[in-house]
């Protein structure tokens, strides 16, 4: 295929990802502001005025950083996980194997429908946290560099899971027993130089930490990377290699056919 | 040039199982070519390497002189392919399904558009595009995935079993299509459990059993071959006896229908004298089963007998 006619072919895949999600609007976009809408009125007004502060700042204000973050990861994986195991379920797969498409533009159009929908939906979660909390970004650049590599990672992963999944089942598994457990515990909510020392330095194995915390800085200015003695930077090689890692895995995984050819 | 070129083709699953046994296919540009073989023979895995939706242990696939591995993408440009189930997302409207085929191939949005009006007219789906996919009966789905198959214009089109299950008025109406686009250049390859169908559209045949060609020829080298065939005579009035003849093996099923066993070199015009002879008069007449299909039968259950020896 010609440049042109892998961009047209692109263009095609990311039109049909959109579509869908907004089709199920109901399903995709307003679930999540009502939940973090409800994060916000119990964990922020109800039980945030009694913490008071956390990490140094309001725990409003945060929290915010956290939530976008956990909308824009939870999100960029569920879209690309259901969306490509729905068309593996249905064999609406084939479609697409019959074309000349190259596997990584396959890969590229499922990742760029997940990053809309992360972003889309992070933008609605900003959108609902401005009505609460009168925000200020400090690192424009940053902020925006975090949020979209971090949705491009989680896209990559949504795949990884789809292209293995068998069933149904498959495809909440890793959702619902690692991945939350490692948003929630990444430090959305709270700062981890709460913990005593010992889980301190196991909440320095989840990689999620790092991205939330990398998002927090960039709109605050400050968060837990500093003090327990990493970069920002750090934080970022680590999400780019995190990227680069599972790129190569799923376009391994798709030039061997595994889960979509017999 | 060749459609299709197929060499030393295998397939093994994991598991063992031998799906391909080695086979050779050659398909001529332009040609209705039929693959016949029955359930498990080997023509959904051959369809399948062939569009990439199953992997080859090995052998080569060429289309058009082009091989799939060498150049996969060109390679497929010229591929339509028509699978055994729907396989597109029913809740979308046929027209977008239609249209996104063709922007996989990477055609305009303007040419995506028109190709799709232009099937979707000859398909008669021209008054579904804005309908989901999921409310059209099965027949219709049918027609979706043969438009969607032509959008890009390929010129190797393959379709497995594209009338299983719909009625006979769509049948005749998608033979007769395929017969016009066949006759405006473009190479089909049919497989298909209705004979007649084969026997009617097809000029070469290659009939597959247990992942290997049993017969690979000319339709018309193939029907000369039938030893006898088996005809029916609906009778205006009852008869109680047969007419007499030492030329042809007679049953009289019922006093208003006859069956008669001509064999090959005897002429139907003395069959008729020994009836008209007889004051028998004939209301219609037809094959008791199709010609191919006796043939059919008869290479699929040597190769059986073979396999059992």
């Amino acid at each position: 295929m010609t440049p042109l006619e892998q961009y047209r072919a692109l263009l095609t895949i990311l039109y049909k990802e959109i579509h869908r999600f907004m089709r199920i609007w109901t399903q995709t976009l307003i679930p999540p502001a009502i939940m973090i809408m409800l994060y916000f009125v119990i964990f922020g007004t109800l039980i945030g005025k009694r913490i008071g502060q956390m990490g140094g700042f309001d725990y409003m204000q945060f929290m915010i950083p956290g939530l976008i973050m956990m909308s824009v990861i939870s999100n960029s994986y569920s879209n690309v996980v259901s969306s490509f195991f729905g068309q593996k379920f249905a064999r609406s797969i084939e479609e697409l194997l019959i074309t000349p498409l190259p596997h990584y533009l396959i890969l590229l159009g499922w990742v760029l429908g997940g990053v809309a929908r992360g972003l889309l939906v992070g933008a609605i979660v900003t959108f609902v946290s401005l009505w609460f909390y009168d925000l200020s970004v400090v690192n424009w650049t940053l902020s925006i560099f975090v949020v979209i590599s971090t949705s491009v990672l989680f896209s990559l992963g949504g795949f990884l899971n789809a292209l293995f999944a068998e069933s149904f089942d498959d495809i909440s598994i890793v959702p619902t027993f690692i991945m939350q457990p490692l948003i929630y515990l990444g430090g959305v909510f709270y700062s981890i130089q709460l913990l005593p020392t010992f889980w301190q330095t196991v909440s320095l194995a989840n990689p999620i930490l790092y991205m939330i915390n990398a998002f927090r800085y960039s709109i605050l200015g400050s968060s837990d990377l500093e003090s327990l003695g990493f970069s920002i930077n750090s934080a970022l090689f680590m999400i780019v290699g995190f990227i680069i890692l599972l790129t190569a895995i799923c376009l391994w995984s798709l030039d061997k056919g595994r889960g979509i050819r017999s | 040039m060749k459609a299709l070129s197929i060499s030393n083709l295998k397939k093994e699953y994991a598991g063992g199982l031998q799906a391909l046994k080695g086979i050779d296919l050659d398909v001529e540009q332009g040609d209705f070519f039929a693959l016949l073989g029955p359930n498990g023979a080997g023509k959904s895995t051959t369809i399948g390497i062939i569009s990439s939706l199953v992997t080859k242990t090995s052998g080569q696939v060429k289309i058009l002189d082009i091989d799939i591995d060498e150049n996969h993408s060109l390679a497929k440009k010229k591929l339509g392919v028509v699978g055994q189930e729907v396989n597109f997302n029913q809740f979308e409207k046929v027209g977008d399904i239609i249209r996104n085929q063709a922007g996989y191939y990477g055609l305009s949005f303007k040419e995506a558009r028109d190709n799709a009006k232009h099937y979707m007219r000859k398909l008669d789906i021209w008054d579904k595009r804005d309908e989901q996919a999921r409310k059209l009966s099965g027949g219709m789905k049918r027609r979706v995935m043969v438009a969607k198959a032509l959008v890009n214009n390929p010129d190797l089109l393959i379709l497995d079993e594209p009338t299983a299950g719909v009625d006979i008025e769509l049948r005749r109406s998608l033979w007769d299509f395929l017969t016009e686009i066949n006759n405006n250049g473009t190479t089909i390859i049919l497989t298909t459990h209705y004979l007649e169908e084969a026997e009617r559209l097809c000029r070469n045949i290659a009939i597959i059993d247990s992942g290997e060609i049993v017969e690979n020829t000319s339709m018309q080298e193939l029907l000369t071959r039938l030893e006898v065939e088996t005809f029916v005579f609906d009778l205006s009035k009852p008869i109680s006896s047969l007419p007499k003849s030492l030329d042809f093996e007679m049953v009289l099923e019922n006093p208003q229908k006859l069956k008669v066993t001509v064999g090959k070199g005897q002429g139907l015009n003395s069959v008729f004298q020994i009836l008209s002879s007889s004051g028998i008069e004939i209301s219609s007449m037809r094959n008791e089963t199709g010609r191919l299909e006796e043939l059919f039968l008869g290479l699929v259950d040597s190769v059986l007998t073979e396999d059992k020896e």
